[in-house]
């Protein structure tokens, strides 16, 4: 009996130390994906044939995925970032951390405004930020024309927002720019005050409103049509501000080649087929996500990013997350 | 010459498990660095904001709070499924173990579906709204329904044991059942009570997942909201040198509550179970209290993870996972509760072997990665994976450290209860009669050791199983499980699917615990064993404390 413990043990280990042998594989891509695998997988599988590479990704948070990019500095096996927001991406373009890309790749993007100004990432994908509302208490005419009068105390009790989360984070880091550090702070006090309910995600705000647990809640527009596709009577729509307003932010998810690549030209590969229109239509018609290129259509009657994109936003300011985190703190949304 | 090779034999355990300790600390030193980095006086406005002060008084509010209700929660199960004629009691003793495998990013996930706000009980019940379970409460609630096993899995083992003739000599000195409790049974339960419930404690001040979805600040909390928004790794490394210092706050505290402890000398009639206490009209409130446990902890998590699922089969999503997300938890959850398993052992030899200052600090250094959230521990070994030694980093051994580092305390813990019910003196037999330290240690020891052995790799399969951030942030890149699947399809929105991975996680987790405390059950309340059978797997059952001075 112990004998064979002993050789479970002995074939454990050796089993360990093979599987810890088998890496460092250099013909491959590695991608660290801040996009989950469900969505992500099957581009990363119709890229690698197209490219003839192997691609290994790495799933997980975006921002811990950064984490992970800093903390291995120089010893990353990492040759592509691929982020839930610019914030992240920014934060690293201000680190040096991402190589500039090639015109070839960058000029693919429809909007200059979905590219970094250093040219070292690029929108892969758009996002809206909405509010959804519970369609059996509200219509959209009940709503306020803009999304900055939701301090006032008749929605008290009645808004649902993700404070953890990156997308409202870069909201809120966002509005700093548009706004201004003071009225942020006094616009977010105003709306603590209206005591919302903080939710860990935008799947878990749209739950809350659905069940009517709140009546709007603040969110990316995208994962309401998931959801409307499962369940077409689910009682919750968006509402898109107009253009111009601080509502009517539009956020990109994005991705950059990691400065100490090992394949820096096949990463920047892997960039131009994430924005090749088989892909960018696949995030729209899968997703719900907005194309970032022209050949690409959105899906059903979404409205195009052009339409919808704030005038000479830098999307790389939105890497002051540290200033937003401590705002959040300060008002005590956090 | 005999008494040198013992000191060399002692000086070889204390020099590995000094090893151990030192390897498991490492992510303090990683802390330690970043924040003296970060500068003296940041580090110090940290830690004395007003903010990090009420997270101090919340993290130990909820870690006290938890740990009481989670031994208070677990004494009497442990009575009833011990000492009672329960009905049902098999299915019982089986039945309240199994909420430690769901994790508690998933049970607290469908304890808000079903109690939060216009949830399914508040519809059932058709009122508007109940009191709200966010906050303090729901991170109480959760945390204590899926870890006070802890402490029933460590006080049941010792219970079972327990030589009856102590109470019946007090029983017939005059003394009530409640005094015989406190001052015969309590005293020797103690022990591994305490070693749950630091469990219980500890755990409760790294879990991420019941704090987060109920939205109850705690330092761990905190720690995940800087990693994921502000990035400033300085800021978060103090905070996480708190946590430290809370660890070895409460351990310190433990190591004084075990002072006196040794279980093994119990000189009593041996292999005999006890008389079991007839409960007659206490059976109702008995089987409505574990009723109503179980559906909090077992049923209302499995019920909700079946509606996910339902929805994701009608919306013809996915949403079983593949037999590689199986096979792959399932792998790495053998090999760490093996290898932790193993590492464990030398520490415990030496914590019980040599006592004093140096096996104290010893021991706190092995606890040190316990206490911390993985996110933290794991970031650490990124860190010295990919810049000292860039061979190792992202492969299968470093993941396996990983998982040890954290889990290291629940494999010592059981270890050592396990040597606290040994009699030094078979050891000192055995050398007494010529026999090699080594081959004493694996003929006479080790057969000793294996119900803790069993039970402590047992707990680190479990956890292991359930993790999440240190699997994230540590495997090999495209390397996935069961619990990172969960919290993929999670973080997009797709819940069907992450619960058909859910409910394969509880089931392959539930099914080997199961088989454990079945057998274990069966072994210890047969009723009659048969000495000198000869079988390895004999003489391991009486090694049992109770059966040490079987002279029949």
């Amino acid at each position: 009996m112990p004998r064979s413990r002993s050789h479970i043990l002995i074939g454990m280990t050796t089993l360990a130390v093979s599987l810890s042998a088998c890496g460092g594989d250099d013909n491959s891509l590695t991608l660290y994906s801040g996009r989950g695998e469900d969505l992500v997988q099957p581009v990363v599988d119709l890229c690698s044939e197209q490219l003839g590479v192997e691609i290994k990704t790495r799933y997980g948070d975006s921002a811990e995925m950064l984490l992970l990019l800093q903390e291995e500095g120089g010893n990353t096996p990492a040759d592509v970032y691929f982020s839930q927001g610019a914030g992240f991406l920014g934060v690293l373009s201000a680190d040096n951390a991402l190589l500039p890309l090639d015109e070839s790749v960058t000029s693919t993007v429809s909007d200059p405004n979905l590219v970094s100004p250093k040219n070292d990432w690029v929108g892969i994908s758009g996002r809206a930020r909405t509010v959804a509302y519970n369609t059996n208490v509200l219509n959209e005419g009940d709503l306020p024309d803009s999304f900055v009068e939701f301090t006032d105390p008749k929605w008290s009790g009645r808004i649902g927002w993700a404070p953890t989360n990156a997308s409202f984070q870069d909201h809120i880091t966002a509005l700093r720019g548009l706004l201004g550090e003071d009225a942020t702070r006094t616009w977010l006090t105003e709306i603590v005050a209206n005591d919302p309910v903080s939710y860990d995600g935008n799947t878990a705000i749209l739950e809350g409103v659905a069940s009517g647990e709140i009546d709007v809640g603040f969110v990316n527009h995208y994962y309401l049509y998931r959801l409307l596709a499962e369940d077409p009577n689910y009682p919750v729509a968006n509402h898109f501000f107009s253009e111009g307003d601080p509502g009517a932010l539009v956020n990109v998810a994005g991705a950059g080649v990691v400065t100490h690549s090992q394949h820096p030209e096949a990463a920047e590969q892997l960039l131009t087929c994430l924005l090749s229109a088989e892909v960018q239509n696949y995030f729209a018609s899968t997703n719900y996500e907005l194309p970032v290129t022209d050949d690409a259509t959105p899906w059903a009657d979404l409205p195009r990013l052009n339409s919808l994109i704030l005038p000479n936003f830098d999307l790389n300011l939105l890497s002051d997350l540290q200033g937003t985190v401590d705002l959040l703190v300060e008002v005590g949304a956090l | 010459m005999r008494a040198s090779r013992r000191i060399r034999d002692n000086a070889v355990v204390g020099v590995a498990a000094l090893a151990v300790g030192i390897l498991a600390a490492l992510p303090i030193g990683y802390l330690a660095w970043r924040g003296f980095e970060y500068g003296f006086s940041s580090s110090f406005k940290i830690a004395t904001s007003s903010r990090t002060i009420n997270l101090l008084r919340s993290t130990l509010l909820l870690a006290i709070a938890v740990t009481t209700a989670s031994v208070v929660i677990a004494l009497p199960i442990a009575w009833l499924t011990v000492r009672t004629n329960l009905i049902g009691r098999n299915f019982w003793s089986v039945v309240t173990v199994l909420p430690l495998a769901i994790p508690t990013y998933v049970g607290s996930w469908a304890m808000i579906g079903a109690l939060g706000p216009r949830g399914m009980v508040s519809n059932l019940l058709g009122v508007q709204s109940i009191p709200s379970i966010y906050g303090f409460w729901g991170a109480w609630a959760s945390l204590t329904l899926f870890s006070y096993p802890y402490v029933l899995l460590t006080v049941r083992a010792v219970w079972v044991r327990l030589d009856p003739s102590l109470e019946e000599a007090s029983r017939m000195l005059g003394r009530s059942s409640w005094q015989t409790f406190v001052h015969v049974v309590w005293p020797q339960l103690r022990p591994a009570a305490s070693s749950g419930a630091l469990l219980v404690a500890l755990y409760s001040l790294s879990d991420f997942g019941a704090v987060t979805m109920m939205r109850y600040d705690t330092f761990t909390r905190e720690i995940y909201l800087q990693y994921r928004g502000a990035l400033e790794r300085g800021a978060t490394a103090v905070l996480g040198l708190m946590l430290v210092v809370l660890t070895v706050t409460v351990l310190t505290g433990e190591q004084r509550l075990r002072k006196r402890e040794d279980v093994y000398r119990l000189h009593g009639s041996g292999a005999r179970n006890p008389q079991l206490v007839h409960l007659k009209r206490l059976q109702v409130p008995a089987l409505a209290g574990l009723g109503i446990l179980t559906t909090l902890a077992l049923v209302v998590p499995l019920g909700v993870i079946s509606y996910w699922i339902a929805r994701g089969v009608r919306a013809n999503e996915p949403v079983w996972p593949a037999w590689s997300l199986i096979s792959n938890s399932l792998s790495v959850s053998l090999l760490a509760a093996a290898v932790t398993t193993v590492v464990a052992i030398p520490v415990a030899l030496f914590i019980r072997r040599s006592p004093g200052w140096f096996a104290n600090i010893v021991e706190r250094l092995s606890w040190s990665g316990y206490a911390l959230p993985g996110i933290v521990v794991a970031l650490a070994l990124v860190y010295l994976g990919a810049n000292a030694l860039p061979w190792a980093y992202q492969s299968m051994g470093m993941l396996i450290f990983g998982y040890s580092v954290l889990f290291l305390p629940q494999a010592i813990g059981a270890v050592r209860s396990s040597l606290l019910q040994v009699t030094p003196s078979l050891e000192e037999a055995s050398l007494l009669l010529g026999t090699r330290r080594i081959t004493t240690f694996r003929k006479v020891l080790l057969p000793l050791l294996r119900p803790g052995l069993g039970a402590g790799a047992g707990l680190v399969f479990l956890t292991t199983m359930k993790e999440l951030p240190a699997t994230l942030l540590l495997s090999p890149t495209g390397f996935s499980t069961l619990a990172t699947r969960i919290w993929n399809s999670t973080s997009e929105g797709f819940l069907g699917r992450s619960a058909g991975s859910a409910l394969t996680l509880v089931l392959l987790s539930s099914v080997p615990m199961s088989l454990f405390i079945v057998r274990n059950q069966a072994q210890v309340l047969r009723p009659s064993h048969r000495p000198n059978s000869g079988h390895d797997d004999k003489k391991a059952k009486h090694a049992l404390p109770s059966d040490t001075s079987d002279t029949r």
